[in-house]
Parts: structure tokens; sequence; C-alpha cells
């Protein structure tokens, strides 16, 4: 099989293009240069293309640099930059994800002649009928060839940020690193003398640098204004906030106390009425989350309408039960339990109740 | 990978060592290692190898041989003709003075005179008021119409360079120096000759200009060797400062072999000249012609009659340039894009921006050079090779 492997320039990569090299394949590195900006963080740098670089030479497989700048930027940074003005809190990953790493370069790897995409991505693709527990609920052999499960370290899994992908992407993906833990991976990459073996996992946003953080990266490209935060329960004026547009809903950081004593959640941004609300932990719950029209993809055959599900709403939440909605149009999932806001942006990945390790798919909340 | 025959078409990246230049410097690497700034035998004999490289260099070029400083290769030669010259100024206490240079001038160049205009140079006491580039026509030929109108007394550095490394498209330096002889008398004119040195005769091509940048390895030389030359006296401050080798202008103790493979180089590519040029532009009329008949949707970016002879730049529509690159690889087809960025990547180029192309075409280009090494079966390989990967990148 000839494979094309996303090198990041990280450990998981490194030791994909490994396992996938000892397994015989044809192996090809490659590294997307993403960002033309001085980021010195993540999968943009060229200290990381050179890490990248150095273990595809140590493998003795060959590499190159794509340079997506104009497609990241379009694709990813333009929105994230559009959202956050908007009140809402993307995910750039995911939507790089969505994008770039399984679309842009999945296209190219189909038309330079690979039979899979290879990514070092804490997942797994495995066929459907193997692992179907009997008796399963929710189970329906006809629906997917193929099944997208978390990686056996929960700790590192990351089938979150893989959420959205269909069976056509999953039959032309593979992620050998998915069925190691993070240790494993560490092992095997010292084992083979790869010098991106202690390299520390990427934390943040890869095109945003770290001594001018979020902030700093969102106040040259757009303004940023100040906000009045209301109470939701009483509708008094508690406090203010410098720029609306870094506000998080579910946040509690710079949003102070109630009369109580007690910490309030953001529940609402308006950014056009320059307005935070917040609530107290009673109030900043919702049983709902819609999702945005058009947003909901499934890695099988969808669900029907009431199907029970696990709902996760950051990339290491709990998945929460839930049932798959859908009302005057507009899908939703609906919590068995009160959860914490859900900032609109964010990925509701849902999973399978009798098999919490496979994902069944994914939608944008509202 | 799986390809058994190798076309090497990227000559205008680097050309491989020319056995003649080999076989003269393999003496100073070895029985004649001594240092030139030395007072023992030894150390004559580098020195001897030195200046007569020196001698050589400078004869190539039309200039003086205490003209020549030797360097690490183009992009520090252009650097020392940019910032040196700026900074010289500034020590002299003229004021700051305004850049002008072509839109298509190497990274080593721009970049440059970017930092002198940014004021990032400054450690070398380098800057400049102002950078006005000058734009170019379609073929990518510096417009003296345009150029003119940018220059005056407040003028203190006119870069053009003599053959563009991307398309390949020769300048009128001598046309620019004499417009700036005339409406910025006060003006250094530099060109860089890295490209062109291998297929033009420098004194003829360079006519005119004060100062002009060689490197080794684009003729056939070692890598890490280049030349700065003065053909007349003009101020330089140094930029790497030491035991005030060169004349001060470039210290550190001199690469003998390198400057000894500079000049068998150049003259090597001088005696080959003719012959080279009228061969390889008879290879590169085939590559072009076969691909624009075999592969359809195929542009010739410049009008081959102003180019150097071995560069053949062509744009295939709807294919992108860095999945054609990597299918070329695979079949044995070195090419490249353009310029390469540090990383690796290939970046848009600006070249191409400046001739009016856009940027989805410019992704959709490819630069076959060919050299003094191309054969006729380099240039078969490729045009079967080329039109496969296109049909297989279209589906």
């Amino acid at each position: 099989m000839r494979v094309l492997v996303a090198m990041s320039g990280g450990v998981d990569s490194s030791v994909a293009a490994a396992l996938l090299a000892e397994a015989g394949h044809e192996v090809v590195g490659a590294t997307l240069k993403l960002w033309g900006g001085s980021s010195d963080s993540g999968c943009c740098s060229v200290a990381d293309v050179d890490d990248a670089r150095r273990v595809a030479q140590q493998l003795g497989i060959a590499h190159h640099v794509f340079d997506l700048t104009d497609d990241f930027a379009a694709a990813v940074v333009e929105p994230y930059v559009a959202a956050h003005a908007a009140g809402r809190t993307p995910n750039p990953c995911i939507e790089c994800n969505r994008h770039i790493k399984f679309a842009r370069l999945l296209d190219r790897a189909r038309r330079l002649g690979f039979d899979k995409l290879a990514t070092g991505h804490h997942a797994r693709v495995e066929p459907a009928a193997r692992r179907a527990p009997s008796g399963a609920r929710n189970r329906r052999p006809d629906a997917a060839a193929l099944q997208l499960l978390r990686g056996v370290d929960g700790a590192k899994d990351q089938s979150y940020v893989l959420s959205m992908l269909g069976q056509d992407q999953l039959a032309r993906l593979a992620l050998p690193v998915g069925a190691l833990t993070k240790a494993e991976v560490r092992a095997r990459a010292a084992r083979l003398g790869l010098r991106t073996a202690g390299k520390p996992d990427s934390q943040d946003v890869c095109f945003i640098r770290r001594d001018e953080g979020r902030r700093g990266f969102l106040a040259g490209r757009l303004e940023l204004h100040p906000a009045e935060v209301v109470d939701l329960r009483s509708g008094r004026l508690v406090g203010s906030v410098p720029e609306a547009e870094l506000v998080t809903v579910g946040q509690r950081r710079g949003v102070g106390h109630g009369p109580d004593g007690r910490r309030r959640y953001v529940v609402a941004v308006d950014v056009r009425r320059r307005r935070v609300t917040v609530a107290g932990p009673e109030d900043a719950v919702v049983r709902r989350v819609a999702l945005a029209p058009g947003s909901v993809t499934w890695v099988g055959a969808p669900l029907p309408l009431g199907a029970r599900a696990l709902a996760q709403v950051s990339a290491h939440g709990r998945a929460a039960p839930c049932t798959v909605a859908v009302r005057r149009g507009e899908a939703a999932v609906e919590f068995d339990e009160p959860q914490r806001p859900v900032a609109p942006g964010q990925t509701v990945a849902l999973y399978d109740p009798s098999d919490p390790d496979a994902v069944l798919g994914a939608g944008v909340a509202a | 990978m799986t390809a058994t025959r190798l076309a090497y078409l990227d000559h205008a990246a680097s050309s491989p060592l020319r056995p003649e230049v080999a076989e003269a410097m393999a003496p100073y690497g070895d029985d004649w290692f001594g240092n030139p700034s030395g007072s023992h035998r030894l150390a004559r004999r580098a020195r001897l190898a030195l200046e007569e490289a020196r001698e050589a260099v400078a004869a190539s070029v039309g200039a003086p041989p205490e003209g020549v400083v030797f360097t690490s290769g183009g992009t520090e030669a252009d650097n020392l003709a940019v910032l040196g010259t700026l900074a010289a100024r500034l020590d002299h206490g003229l004021p700051h003075g305004v850049v002008v240079c072509s839109a298509v001038e190497h990274a080593a160049v721009l970049e440059a005179c970017g930092a002198a205009a940014r004021g990032s140079a400054r450690v070398f006491g380098a800057a400049c008021a102002e950078v006005r580039e000058a734009p170019v026509d379609a073929d990518g030929a510096v417009d003296l119409e345009a150029l003119a109108g940018l220059l005056g007394p407040e003028v203190a550095l006119v870069s053009v360079m003599t053959a563009n490394n991307e398309v390949g498209t020769i300048q009128p330096v001598a046309a620019v120096a004499e417009l700036v002889r005339r409406a910025a008398p006060g003006a250094v004119v530099h060109t860089d000759a890295v490209q062109a040195a291998t297929y033009l005769d420098l004194p003829e091509a360079t006519a005119g200009a004060d100062l002009v940048s060689v490197s080794a390895h684009k003729l056939g030389g070692p890598k890490g060797s280049g030349a700065l030359v003065a053909r007349r006296e003009v101020p330089i401050a140094p930029l790497v400062f030491g035991g005030g080798q060169e004349r001060g202008r470039r210290s550190g103790t001199q690469n003998v072999s390198g400057a000894v493979g500079l000049a068998a180089a150049l003259e090597s590519a001088a005696r080959c000249r003719q012959a080279d040029a009228e061969r390889v532009a008879s290879l590169r009329g085939e590559l072009a012609d076969g691909l624009l008949a075999r592969v359809p949707g195929t542009v010739e970016s410049v009008d081959r009659a102003r180019t150097l002879p071995g560069h053949c730049h062509l744009r295939f529509a709807g294919v992108e340039q860095e999945e054609l690159l990597v299918l070329l690889d695979d079949l044995g087809v070195c090419a490249s894009g353009g310029a390469a960025c540090a990383s690796g990547a290939l970046k848009a180029s600006h070249v191409l921006s400046a001739m009016g192309v856009g940027p989805a075409d410019a992704r959709s280009a490819v630069r076959f050079t060919l050299g003094y090494t191309t054969t006729e079966a380099d240039v078969a390989h490729a045009l079967a090779a080329v039109p496969a990967a296109v049909a297989q990148l279209r589906g």
C-alpha cells in the first residue's frame, strides 16, 4: 500500500510514519505549511518542518513540504476571526481537519496515487462488523462499513477532532498510533532514536504565537469592544468586560462572583448589543443544544429521530447521555441531565451509548 | 523512488561540479592547505592561488583584480552590495539614500533592501530612506520608462539583475546604467549576475554596472563560493568584521579552494559558452515545443527569445505545481517551482505576480532549467514523464 503520512514534526506522526514503514508499506511524508505568520508553536514553524524532515530521513522515506497557507487562511483563520467577531467560539483544529487535512490533503493524496492518508491522531478506524457487540440497541449493521473509535489511550483520545469524518474519508485514512498509548508512542520513538521522542505535545492554536495570545492575535484583525455584564436572573448590571469578542459561553474567569460570593458562568454573549449575560451555577445550565443547520455529519447512516447518544462538547470533556431530536427543522441534542452551556461554534461529537468508543457523528452548536 | 532514469532539469538551482573545476580545486583542500594570510611557503602558495583566482574572476567580469571581494556565495555578495554601499554612505556622513530595484530581484537583494528600509540592518550601520520597486513587463523585463521615473539625485543604489532566476528573462542592464548615469549620477549600479554568468558574456551583459554578484555553484563550481566584483572604486563597508581580509571588506580566512573553483568555473563556462548556449537552447526548444504540443493547456511564461538559453518556464492549467513536482520526482525528473523558502515549501512567486500572472496560474508553474550536462535523453525522458504526470493529476 502507498501511504502519505501527514507529519507535523511531533512524536505521534513520527511514530505513525515509522509503524507504516515497518509494516512494509511504501511511505512518503508530507508536512503542511499552513501559516505564513511568525507563529512559534504548533505545526507551522520551520523548526517543526525540520523535525519532520529529519525523522523522514531517519526512516529512509521521501518527504515533501506542501504550502497550503492560502487555503488555511481562507478556510480556517478568516472564519476563526469572523466567528469571534460574532461572539462565537470556533474550534480551528476541527475546521483545519474538515477543510484542509481531510479534504484538501486527502484529495491531493488521491491525485498523487496514494492509497491512504495517515496522521498521528489518537483514534482508530476499524471495520464495523469486527467490533459490533451483540444485542447493541443502536447497532445497524448495514449502516457503516467502517467505524471511527476513540484512541486506546483515553487521556490522549482525539476522536473528538475527527468526529466530522464520513465513510469516504475513513476509507482512505490510516491512524496507526490510535492503538497505542502515548507512553508506548514515546517509547517507540525513543527506541528508533527519533529526535521527536521527547517533544512536548502541542497545546495551543497553531497560528497564534504564545507571546501574542488569542487577544493579541484577534486585536490585530478585528475591532474589540467592551461590553456590560448583566445577571441573568435579576437583569441587573453587575460589571463589564474589556472585549466582548474574547468572552466564551461557559467561561467563569473574568466575570466575577455573584452577591452570594459564588462563581458565575457566562451564559450568553451578544457582541452586537455589547452584552455578556452571566448566571450562578444553578441557572447556568442547558438541557438542549441546537446544532447549526447543515453542520451535522454522520460516520455511518444518520441516526433516527429520538435515537440515544452520548454527546461530548469539548476535546477532553465527558460524554453525557442525550437524545437526538429535530424540532422545527432544527437538529438538536437533548441531554438527560442539565449541562453547562455550550458555546456557539463548538463541535458536539456524538458517541454510541452501546459502544462508547464509537463516534456516530457530529454537529456544531448553533 | 521507482524511477530508473534521472533527468536533472534544475540547473538554475545548482549545476553539477565540472570535472576540470574539481581538478583545479583539489590541491587547495589537500597539499596546499595553508592560510593565505600567513608568511611561510605553504601560506604563500595558497596566496598565489587566491590572487590568480582573483585576477581570473576580475577578467571574466571585466574589472580590476582589487575590485573582487570573495564571499560565501551570491546571497552574501548581494547583501554586501546593498548593505555595504548603504553603510559606507552613512560612514561618510552622507544622508540616507533611496534604493531602486526591479520587482523581480532575487530575495537576497529584496530582503537586504527591506532590512535597510526597516532599520533592521542597523547593526551593520546600513539604512536607507526608501525602497522603490521598478515594475516589469509581462515577460519579466524591467520597464525602463517606469524605472526612469523612480530615479533622482536622492537615489543611492540601483539594483537590477542581469537575468532572472525564475523565468530566465535577460534584463537591459546597460540601458539601466545609462539612465542612472543621467538621472542619478551619484548612485551605485549593482547587478546580480548569478544566473547570467553561465551563458552571457559578463563585460557586455553587465556593461555600466559598478558592482556585479557571481556565484560558483550555478556555473558548475562549488557551493559556498561567490564574489562581489567592483568595476570602479565603490565605497563598501564590511558586513563581516575580523582580520581585515579582502581589503577590509570581508574578514575571515579566504576559502581558497572555493575561490579557485569560482575562477575555474567562470573560465570553463566562458570557454564552452557559445557551443553550450546553442546546444542548450536547442534542447530547451525541443522540451518546450514538445510539452506545448503534448500537454493541452500549457502556456510558456516568457518569450523564449528574451531568456537565458536553459530556462523553460511553463504553466499547466489546472495543475498544482506542488503535486506535479512530487510526481515528476517519482518519475525521475528533477525540476522546481521557482524559489524555495527555508522550510522547503514553495513560495508564491513574487516574479510571476510582478509579471501580472494571477495566483492560481502562478501555482501551476514549473521551471525546467537545462545546463551543460543536459542531453537529448534527458529531454526525451521529460517529454514522456510530464504529460503522464499532468494526465494523472487532471484525472
